[in-house]
């Protein structure tokens, strides 16, 4: 099955009392660009660790494309809030970075580097060194980083949340564009509800205490910006406010009757 | 605003504002620094040439530089300045050469595992304390009164600070750069060999600072003991026949050889890993 598949996984962290993830299952089958949307502490950290294999569940699994994942491995590329670069590489080095440790050839690391480089519009910087680069692009090496690695499947935490609102929209167009291109799966978190609803094909909802989803939407703004749609149009298309609303009053909607709750214990 | 001015080329990026590398100003410390020195051999030199203190106290420093001369070419002790300072030089940079052999896997050991951690921490932090002077009449016992004891001696004093910053710069390496490079497919080693000894390399160039600094002060005791050569041996024996300028002369070209040190290794610092002090 050519599919990466979360099933009920359910995580509880050493000395917390509840669960920071509860039966929560997931698909993201090809050419789909998944975003998991929710507030600090809805476990959508948890479950992107958990697809890259950083933790491993308590109960459930993940399978990407039939194989078990039972730790960190190259076919699950991660793109990090923060760059999590390595300064001493310029940042050619860096996007072959991979590939170097798969003992790829110098020469032909290189020249993958200068194509993925390209690709992400930063031809011109592979012997830059990182830390001379500006926030947006040093996240686009580490998308460079993550994608000259060939992986099955894009995991990206928070990928933009460190950048302006401006910086942040060309990202998300440039998002976009690698993924029509490349054809690679994307799995995102974010806690932004607008970047979700734009680049989401499917977008989960999630919610803290335990955590777990609570409204799964089906989009397709992404895709329509893929096709050459422009932004400011999509964004200000009626369609596109009316489920930007829709979710962020599920989201408050949410808030607010955890407050009750607390309120009422006080009581 | 119309809708042109909003379409701001979707793919097209400005080009990169690049953050200029920052230095902090230099030139007015220097400045600084070379007014106290000079002030100082100013002090000095009217102090002595007032004849307040006897040159047996305080020699002046004309006769220090003579001496300077005097040793360079002649010798004291049946040596030249340039064979003390050989025999002072080749100890050191043999202690600290076999002290980085093992502190840095040490130190990575510490700072990797556990295991390591408890049976290694406590043995550096025992015997890291004590003074050199303290324990070199057992190393005396053990090993005689040759090269080996001396050069062990600077070794040891050399070696902890080494394994203790070697271990800090190991347990500091950022998580997500650890959890990148396994995501891109890293094995264990390739993770130390390509992520964890780079990311601590300011922290072992810290160590080799402190440690260099302190083997260096080690020395004059390292060399207490049946030395016929070296700096240390040198002060010694003149401090014996109460030979003030040798002395002054001795202590002089310790500090300059230690303050060249500190500066080459800053230097060594500043290029090995430029990223530091910056955002990165």
């Amino acid at each position: 099955m050519s599919s990466l598949i979360v099933d009920r996984v359910s995580v509880r962290y050493a000395g917390a009392t509840g669960l920071a993830l509860s039966e929560v299952s997931l698909t993201v089958p090809p050419e789909s660009l998944v975003v998991a949307l929710g507030p600090s502490g809805c476990g959508k950290t948890t479950l992107l660790n958990l697809i890259a294999g950083f933790i491993a569940p308590d109960h459930g699994s993940v399978m990407l494309d039939g194989k078990a994942v039972s730790g960190p491995g190259a076919e699950r590329g991660v793109v990090f809030q923060h760059d999590a670069l390595l300064p001493w590489l310029d940042v050619a080095d860096n996007v072959a970075f991979g590939l170097r440790l798969r003992g790829v050839p110098a020469r032909e690391r290189q020249a993958r580097a200068r194509q993925v480089l390209r690709l992400v519009d930063l031809d011109g910087y592979a012997g830059h060194r990182v830390w001379q680069l500006s926030g947006g692009m040093r996240q686009r090496v580490g998308l460079a980083r993550a994608l000259a690695a060939d992986p099955r499947v894009l995991l990206m935490d928070e990928p933009f949340g460190a950048l302006d609102a401006f910086i942040r929209e060309q990202m998300q167009s440039l998002l976009l564009r690698l993924w029509r291109e490349t054809g690679k799966r994307v799995f995102l978190i974010t806690h932004d509800i607008e970047e979700a609803v734009f680049l989401a094909t499917e977008l989960v909802l999630m919610s803290p205490g335990p955590g777990r989803i609570v409204e799964r939407l089906s989009l397709d703004f992404g895709r329509r910006h893929a096709a050459g749609e422009p932004v400011r149009e999509i964004k200000s298309d009626p369609a596109f406010i009316a489920v930007r609303e829709h979710v962020l009053a599920r989201v408050f909607a949410h808030r607010a009757s955890q407050a009750d709750v607390s309120q009422g214990v006080i009581a | 605003m119309n809708a042109a001015d909003l379409a701001l080329g979707e793919h097209e990026f400005p080009v990169a504002e690049q953050a200029e590398p920052q230095r902090p100003p230099r030139r007015g410390t220097l400045r600084l620094g070379v007014t106290t020195v000079a002030t100082l051999l100013a002090l000095w030199w009217a102090v002595s040439a007032s004849g307040l203190i006897p040159p047996l106290f305080l020699p002046p420093p004309q006769a220090v530089l003579a001496k300077l001369w005097l040793t360079a070419t002649q010798g004291y002790m049946d040596a030249t300045l340039w064979q003390h300072l050989g025999a002072s030089a080749l100890r050191i940079v043999l202690a600290l050469i076999a002290a980085m052999l093992f502190a840095v896997p040490v130190g990575i050991a510490i700072g990797l595992s556990r295991t390591a951690r408890g049976v290694l921490d406590p043995l550096i932090e025992f015997y890291r304390p004590i003074p050199p002077l303290a324990y070199l009449p057992l190393i005396v016992i053990w090993f005689g009164i040759g090269e080996l004891s001396k050069v062990l001696l600077i070794y040891l004093a050399i070696f902890a600070p080494i394994a203790i910053a070697t271990a800090t710069g190991v347990r500091g390496v950022d998580p997500a750069r650890v959890r990148a490079a396994q995501s891109l497919g890293a094995s264990r080693w390739q993770l130390i060999r390509h992520v964890i000894v780079p990311s601590a390399l300011p922290d072992i160039l810290t160590g080799v600072r402190i440690g260099l600094g302190t083997g260096w002060s080690t020395l004059v005791a390292a060399e207490l003991v049946a030395a016929t050569r070296g700096l240390g041996f040198m002060v010694q024996s003149a401090a014996q026949f109460l030979v003030t300028d040798v002395v002054v002369l001795g202590i002089l070209v310790i500090a300059v050889i230690a303050f060249a040190l500190e500066l080459g290794l800053r230097a060594l610092q500043r290029r090995l890993v430029p990223w530091q002090g910056q955002p990165h």
